[in-house]
């Protein structure tokens, strides 16, 4: 009966896991525009614009930080992510199993699936936020960790399983759900910066500045959060996706791409998401802390319907929902590695089960920036191994995808070159206390260089007979 | 057909950010401005679905 249902609503999706994507299946560049800015104008944005005003951040260093920063994330797509994938066609599971082998890759997958869900559980988590207004729901506070109540539960599982339901039918849906919903959500998100600076007494530009300066980021941390810098904003807003542009996870979406410059369409996301929507959602907040100078409740739903009304509430549904949609489809795709019989239908919906009960714990949502810079380095080695493995295969001297054409299902090189970043990235954060924002840099290049030197060992070119 | 939902989608976004400019000049109140935007809002919904992916496709 299940099994009736689901196959019918997914009908013939072909996903093309193990296969190069032919050239009648490519998709245009308006595809990825609204992919794009329809993913990165989400649900997070709701919470990563009021944590940095929380966190303390000088308007002019967010302004210029955000500027740097997101123009280093989208060379990163373009200039990196963009290239493989035009060329190679594949999935980033299947693509890494031809390098790093099958058994290394079920590890990677399953991690990678894990924080996928993760993710998306925090995005359905901020969605539950507005769906949860008209019930009169009790809210999730700052300190929270534990649902508070029954009835977010069932709110979380009820949205978990509509948003699962649209995700299983793969890419086409999800990408006509972003394109439907993105340019209504980039003007609620405007919308709300404009009426949240009217609020705060916004008259004139010198006002502008000033209370930007004095009352919305006023450089002065809330009590128990850290001091960030421009430092924090600039790497932040370029490791915010590490997973996806160095870490290689955008393979699976870019391979559908006619040209290799697609990569930069994500522009359209970065610069509108985590440019325009994170200074508006901290302008959102910083109203609602004028409003409510004690409050400890920190809920985007209930703050954007204050300022916006029915309008903003259902875009924080809208936004949570079109973040969770393809990262569902991402963990799905991972867990395709592992179980390559098993149909991605039935997967994405074991995922969204799991994606869901995710949800219901709020902690998922208050320590997001560092579980955002977390996943994005637990990811980020095996991107730089693709890296390396396609550019400097041949200059150095090693065989290119060499689990693949040495048929064997494990390969050293690939798993020491992510444990040793790890334990590299932790010993600096461990001995010389540098934040977790700050390891994705030099981690890519340890990542990048022990590959490189363990494939001339393990994998050496034969030498051509003259 | 699809010219007027096009219109309808257009009118659904002005619907959306025009209402706020108008009250950051002051011009209007604050509930006034809530229930035109979720006006606007509807107007998009059941306008947008019906040509932005077709567009797409062709």
């Amino acid at each position: 009966m299940s099994n009736r249902f689901f196959k019918k609503i997914v009908g013939e999706t072909n996903e093309y896991e193990r296969t190069p994507i032919p050239g009648a299946s490519l998709k245009g560049g308006k595809s990825f525009l609204g992919m794009y800015a329809g993913e990165h104008t989400a649900g997070t944005e709701f919470v990563i614009g009021p944590l940095f005003v929380a966190h303390g951040v000088a308007a002019g260093d967010l302004v210029l930080g955000l500027l740097i920063g997101n123009l280093l994330a989208v060379l990163s797509w373009g200039l990196i992510t963009g290239p493989i994938a035009a060329s190679k066609r594949m999935t980033l599971y299947y693509q890494l199993e031809r390098i790093a082998g099958k058994n290394l890759v079920r590890w990677y997958n399953l991690v990678n699936a894990l924080m996928f869900c993760f993710l998306a559980g925090s995005m359905i988590a901020v969605s539950a936020t507005a769906v949860g207004i008209p019930f009169d729901l009790e809210m999730p506070t700052l300190t929270d960790w534990l649902p508070r109540t029954p009835g977010w539960i069932v709110t979380v599982l009820v949205m978990g399983a509509v948003i699962t339901l649209v995700a299983i039918q793969g890419y086409n849906q999800v990408s006509k759900f972003a394109n439907i919903m993105s340019p209504w959500m980039i003007l609620i998100f405007i919308a709300a910066a404009i009426v949240g600076l009217a609020q705060l007494g916004v008259g004139s530009f010198e006002s502008l500045i000033t209370i930007a300066q004095e009352v919305i980021w006023n450089g002065v941390p809330l009590a128990g959060m850290s001091k960030f810098t421009i430092w924090h904003i600039i790497f932040f807003a370029w490791f915010c996706n590490m997973a996806m542009h160095i870490g290689m996870s955008d393979l699976t979406i870019l391979r559908y791409a006619k040209s290799w410059t697609y990569g930069f369409y994500s522009f359209a996301g970065v610069f509108l998401g985590h440019f325009v929507a994170w200074i508006a959602s901290g302008i959102l907040y910083s109203v609602f802390l004028q409003a409510n100078t004690a409050s400890q409740e920190f809920a985007p739903g209930a703050i954007a319907y204050q300022t916006l009304g029915i309008a903003g509430a259902i875009c924080v549904v809208i936004a949570g929902w079109t973040t969770a949609n393809p990262t569902i489809y991402r963990a799905g795709l991972a867990l395709q590695g592992i179980f390559p019989k098993v149909p991605t239908w039935k997967i994405t919906a074991i995922v969204g089960g799991i994606t869901s009960l995710a949800a219901c714990f709020p902690a998922l949502v208050m320590k997001l920036l560092d579980f955002v810079a977390l996943y994005g380095l637990l990811l980020m080695p095996m991107g730089a191994v693709i890296f390396a493995d396609f550019y400097f295969s041949k200059k150095m001297g090693f065989q290119y995808e060499g689990a693949l054409n040495s048929k064997s299902d494990f390969s050293v090189p690939a798993l020491l070159s992510w444990v040793l970043t790890l334990v590299f990235c932790l010993g600096l954060n461990f001995f010389y206390g540098v934040e977790i924002f700050f390891l994705g840099l030099p981690g890519w290049f340890v990542a990048v260089a022990i590959f490189v030197v363990l494939s001339r060992m393990k994998y050496p070119l034969a030498k051509s007979l003259a | 057909m699809k010219n007027l939902l096009k219109i309808g989608s257009l009118l659904g976004l002005l619907l959306t950010i025009v209402p706020p400019i108008i009250f950051f000049m002051g011009n209007s109140d604050l509930s006034q401005m809530k229930w035109t935007m979720g006006f606007g809002m509807v107007l998009w919904f059941v306008t947008a679905p019906f040509w932005i992916n077709k567009t797409s496709q062709q």
